[in-house]
């Protein structure tokens, strides 16, 4: 098989031509310089299995208000980089004063990165038809090496998973992902791009996503009435967002004050050294 | 312990091992879920947890450089790692040992791709039993592969030292306390050596020997450390093939 684990140092290859990302050029030969899976096909390349975020001009991701300046807001992007949202780079004309009108402290965006100069300064935008702020939904977080095995082949993963639980996915390039939809469906959503994080580096990983979502749902009985609850929802007047699944909504639902983005966190047991300390 | 009337017997040194022989070795990878990194280490007595974060920002903002990565690497042992009750906090040797292991880690490290940011080791000793330094190392590199760091290897460390007039690899406690010299090494795979100290007296031609066991030592401790780092995922990439 073409893919490999390999941890850094390892050797890849002769041909110094094909050297990409992950790896690196010593005496003619090319090397490993992360922890991950090396692909040998057309280019060598090293997928690394963990990692920080480093923003990269044109990158749509996910950020986090941390701090209102005079003219710029400060945003977490999840990166050891702060990002710089100048004023100016709001779609509309604003003045300095009502700045944490529009956006404040904690709030949600989605953004562009529109430039990283060398000294890794980051400058974001939201001047772009596909950036808001994100007011609704939930706010997961994934390790960013994972993102290209979440989307897919040419975003065949997301589009099933789009499908499967009727959820809308955005998913940042520095892990962010956005869900939105009902709440049942968005905890099968959530549930589902985890086990995909944790199994990325396993062969066949779309057949068995595909099982999973197929168990999960066949599990519990009310899911295959999946049709007849969105309808009641629908008699009962229930804000739905069925008929626009492809773009997100952003209209504003009345329950805007519980919709905090919820972080869900990888919390594997701790109980590996507890285990090793008892011996 | 008085000291025994001889650390070496036939040949065999008092925990039974061969001169050339390392301790007993085990490691688990990822052991702390907050760290981006991290590594359970157990070295023949030593037992050593190493924790990785990084690259993030810089604080204080003064260290940072504008060009690369800072590795800040803090070797602490804790008041219960020894016998008598060793003061918690910073110490002349911790604070030696702690740079010693920076410069045995930063040659491998590709700093220059994270300017403006700080890659921090943490590495706590639980139990000590002479070479605490080499398992840090050894756990250290470990937590930063498996943090995602970009490096050109991993490093290995382990220590030689004169016993009884007789070169031995990677000393123990007694061993350590009564012998005749102790010589910790860090290096690469590949035979860069990134760290050599040491303490006693040892003639020309014991060092040139005693630097080809410790090169030995190395390279067996670095099948080690790459077994468990592909031990990590590939447990549960065979678990699912078969399945």
């Amino acid at each position: 098989m073409e893919k490999k684990l390999v941890i850094p140092g390892d050797f890849l290859s002769d041909d110094v031509k094909l050297a990409d990302e992950g790896t690196y050029v010593e005496d003619g030969k090319v090397f490993s310089s992360v922890f991950g899976i090396a692909s040998l096909k057309n280019q060598i390349k090293v997928v690394p299995l963990s990692g920080k975020y480093i923003p990269r001009q044109g990158d749509l991701v996910i950020g986090i208000i941390t701090e209102v300046s005079f003219s710029n807001w400060i945003v977490d992007i999840r990166s050891p980089y702060e990002g710089l949202l100048h004023i100016s780079e709001f779609p509309r004309r604003i003045d300095n004063s009502e700045m944490s009108k529009y956006l404040k402290v904690g709030d949600s965006i989605m953004t562009l990165v529109k430039d990283v100069d060398p000294s890794m300064k980051v400058e974001l935008t939201l001047n772009d038809q596909r950036l808001r702020q994100i007011k609704d939904g939930r706010v997961i977080e994934v390790t960013p090496s994972k993102v290209p095995r979440l989307i897919g082949r040419s975003g065949s993963m997301i589009a099933m998973l789009k499908n499967e639980t009727n959820c809308n996915i955005f998913i940042g390039q520095n892990g962010r992902v956005w869900l939105t939809g009902k709440d049942k469906n968005l905890d099968l959503a959530a549930r589902t791009i985890q086990k995909i994080e944790k199994e990325s580096h396993i062969p066949g990983l779309t057949d068995r996503i595909v099982k999973f979502l197929k168990e999960e749902k066949g599990i519990p009985i009310q899911e295959p009435a999946k049709k007849k609850a969105q309808i009641e929802a629908v008699e009962k007047g229930e804000p739905t967002q069925e008929t626009a699944r492809d773009e997100p909504v952003i209209e504003e639902t009345p329950r805007e004050e519980a919709e905090e983005p919820d972080k869900v966190e990888e919390n594997e047991s701790g109980g590996i050294l507890d285990e090793l300390l008892d011996k | 312990m008085v000291k025994p009337e001889k650390l070496i017997e036939n040949g065999i040194r008092l925990d039974g091992r061969k001169p050339d022989e390392i301790r007993p070795i085990k490691i688990k990878v990822g052991v702390l879920n907050r760290a981006d990194g991290s590594c359970y280490f157990e070295f023949g007595g030593n037992k050593v947890i190493a924790a990785v974060y990084g690259p993030r920002e810089v604080h204080p903002r003064h260290m940072q450089k504008s060009n690369s990565a800072v590795v800040r690497y803090r070797y602490n042992m804790a008041s219960f790692s020894v016998e008598d009750r060793k003061r918690p906090g910073p110490d002349r040797r911790s604070i030696e040992v702690s740079k010693v292991s920076r410069e045995a880690l930063e040659p491998v490290i590709f700093q220059e791709y994270f300017p403006r940011s700080a890659i921090d080791i943490f590495v706590e000793v639980l139990q000590a039993d002479a070479g605490t330094r080499t398992a840090g190392i050894n756990a250290a590199s470990i937590a930063l592969a498996d943090a995602g760091i970009p490096m050109k290897s991993l490093v290995s460390a382990c220590a030689v030292g004169k016993v009884d007039d007789t070169l031995v690899l990677d000393l123990n406690k007694d061993e350590d306390n009564y012998g005749q010299a102790d010589m910790p090494i860090a290096m690469t795979p590949d035979g860069n050596i990134t760290l050599l100290q040491m303490d006693g007296h040892l003639t020309r031609e014991e060092f040139k020997e005693g630097l080809e066991m410790a090169k030995n030592g190395c390279l067996m401790i670095a099948q080690m450390q790459r077994a468990a780092l592909l031990e990590k995922y590939s447990s549960l990439m065979e678990g699912e093939v078969n399945e």
